[in-house]
């Protein structure tokens, strides 16, 4: 059952659960972030609405830079705002931005140590019709890499609002990864969040033998996995890790302890993104079997975004199949 | 008022002293950039010594001008001329390029925090100079003094991203960046007409909306004059073209392209003395024009 110490929404598994895209989180955080600080400005380009930078413009026009389509320009403009004292948001597509520039978020951002924050939306294959060129499945390893950068990906819009807060109080390099589809609500306002922090939001009613650790709007789909396991009789906790870096290492430290197996979700490829993170903790501190939930080494295309996640094996029954396969391995292990 | 004799003596024998720094530093350092640095070294003189406003007692001084060394791989003549200032030791020049040096073989923001920006990977310099000067616009208004200098070399315009900044500062009017470009013709693999051609140089910068100014970067009343135009335009952001020579003081490196990306001392140049006698000589090159000068 959900983890009701969080305060999540009590309506997550319903049919008609309310749905809205998670970058909205960001557009409303950003919004509000701005009143409460005049250093922080906003730098996009030419996705102003589409990345939900908007509605900081609009309020802000003399704190909002239109840089064109100009994705190298963006963060290196930002990098010289930041060291003048302002904490620039900049927002473009996540193949774009980190995408394109990821040498001058190299330089400029991190090495520099002049701190923005990079948001990426449209990221993973659910951009859909638009295809593979936009759909974002390497941005968290590119990221993930950089000394200094943090990397989030919140699970849904609320998250991604409190996710954008935090950070505009950080004054940190970040990643903030976001999502173009609309996608469930998990979470209310009440759910605490902290980066750095990972929670446990569901956990069946006898021990779990299976750990299930998603980030982003897949974390639905770890939940619903989790209730229908649970009438089979398999017993699981999922774990949302909206921060990736820095990882909550004890709380998955715990969870690998606890279960000795585990899934990992993510829309991204499985190299270098969240399970590669996990990986990398596990293995020095706790060695468990890990089955990956994520895109395999290879580009998406054109089509529905429900129909990509299942056909690049994302979907609820992929999970389950996963959880029931890492089940195996672990009775022979 | 234009410069006197005097000054214009005294910074051509800072800039020689610098050109000296290089050398030696270089030589100690065995690798590292020799052509640009030595061109570059009357106009970082000028700027160091008379242009910028800043305090090398108090780096971090809010109002000083920013300085943005774009072509960070020129920072032998950064550092010298840095050195030269008061901002550190001369005697640290010779860490160049060591293990725990300030003095990486790039400059490294974080660690010798007099430098604006990191920089080495071209192209990045002039976006993050718009950025400063957009900072200080909403800061202080369009009627703000401060200065955000630019030093980029010419192959680094051959980077999409100077273009893109080249763009932005075009379009926002900021009038109180000031770029230059060392316009030495050079670059790691040859004559830039070769490698990439840039020209029309100065139509290229006049059509995104920038004052152009060409300048023989070796002649200090013509920088001085080029500088101070600057400042009286308030329209549009400001380039200055400057013609150098690669290599400008030692004999045997002027105008060679060779030289962009070699110590003294390390390499035989066709052309060049056998590679254990170029350090001596480019110092005796050097020394011959300081007994000149004096």
């Amino acid at each position: 059952m959900l983890n009701q110490n969080l305060k999540l929404n009590t309506k997550v598994f319903d049919a008609d659960v309310e749905q809205v895209p998670i970058r909205k989180g960001f557009g409303e955080g950003l919004l509000m972030a701005g009143e409460e600080d005049k250093n922080i400005v906003g730098l996009c380009a030419d996705l102003t609405e589409s990345t939900q930078m908007h509605f900081f413009a609009n309020k802000f026009p003399e704190r909002f830079i239109q840089v064109g389509v100009a994705e190298q320009n963006i963060v290196t403009v930002a990098a010289g705002m930041s060291a003048m004292g302002k904490f620039p948001f900049t927002s473009s597509y996540a193949m774009f931005s980190p995408g394109r520039n990821w040498e001058q978020i190299r330089t400029t951002v991190c090495y520099n140590d002049t701190p923005i924050v990079i948001v990426g939306s449209h990221a993973g294959v659910s951009v859909g019709p638009d295809g593979g060129t936009h759909q974002a499945i390497e941005d968290m390893a590119l990221m993930r890499i950089l000394p200094r950068m943090i990397v989030l990906s919140p699970c849904d819009v609320i998250e991604a609002k409190k996710a954008t807060l935090a950070i505009a109080k950080l004054k940190q390099p970040c990643y903030l990864r976001l999502a173009r589809e609309k996608s469930p609500i998990i979470t209310t306002l009440d759910t605490p969040f902290e980066i750095g922090k990972a929670q446990i939001f569901y956990q069946s009613e006898k021990p779990a033998v299976v750990g299930i650790i998603a980030c982003g709007a897949l974390v639905h789909n770890a939940l619903k996995a989790a209730q229908d396991l649970e009438k089979e009789g398999i017993a699981v906790k999922v774990m949302n890790v909206a921060t990736i870096k820095p990882l909550d290492v004890n709380a998955i430290i715990d969870l690998a302890k606890e279960t000795s197996a585990l899934v990992t979700v993510e829309e991204h490829q499985i190299a270098g993104g969240l399970g590669s993170a996990i990986s990398e903790v596990l293995s020095t501190n706790h060695p468990t079997l890990i089955e990956y939930i994520g895109v395999h080494d290879e580009f998406g295309q054109s089509g529905a975004p429900a129909e990509l996640i299942e056909h690049y094996g994302m979907g609820v029954s992929h999970i389950i199949s996963a959880v029931k396969t890492v089940l195996d391995k672990k009775k022979t292990f | 008022m234009s410069l006197t004799d005097e000054q214009v003596k005294d910074f051509q024998l800072k800039a020689n002293d610098i050109r000296i720094s290089i050398i030696e530093m270089l030589a100690a350092a065995k690798s590292g950039h020799s052509a640009g640095p030595l061109g570059m070294a009357d106009v970082f003189t000028y700027l160091y010594f008379h242009a910028l406003k800043h305090d090398p007692k108090n780096p971090t001084w809010v109002e000083r001008d920013r300085f943005i060394l774009s072509n960070g791989h020129i920072c032998p003549v950064y550092y010298a001329t840095l050195a030269h200032s008061g901002y550190f030791p001369v005697e640290e020049l010779l860490t160049l390029r060591k293990l725990g040096t300030r003095l990486q073989g790039h400059p490294h923001r974080e660690w010798l925090p007099v430098v604006e920006t990191s920089s080495g990977p071209l192209g990045c310099g002039l976006s993050q100079a718009c950025g400063m000067a957009l900072a200080e616009r909403m800061d202080n208004g369009v009627t703000s003094k401060k200065k955000f200098y630019t030093f980029m070399g010419d192959g680094e315009l051959q980077e999409g991203n100077i273009w893109e900044a080249v763009m932005l500062a075009g379009k926002y009017k900021l009038h109180n960046m000031v770029g230059v470009v060392d316009y030495n013709n050079i670059q790691i693999e040859g004559y830039l007409d070769d490698v990439m051609p840039l020209s029309p140089m100065k139509e290229k910068w006049e059509s995104f909306n920038w004052h152009v100014i060409e300048v023989d970067g070796h002649d200090f009343r013509a920088l001085d004059t080029a500088f101070e135009q600057a400042k009286t335009v308030f329209e549009k952001p400001t380039v200055i073209l400057a013609r150098t020579i690669p290599g400008k003081g030692v004999s045997f490196m002027e105008g060679n392209y060779k030289w962009h990306g070699n110590p003294p001392g390390i390499t035989d140049v066709t052309g060049a003395p056998p590679k254990a006698e170029q350090v001596a000589i480019a110092l005796a090159d050097l020394n011959k024009i300081k007994e000149t000068l004096q």
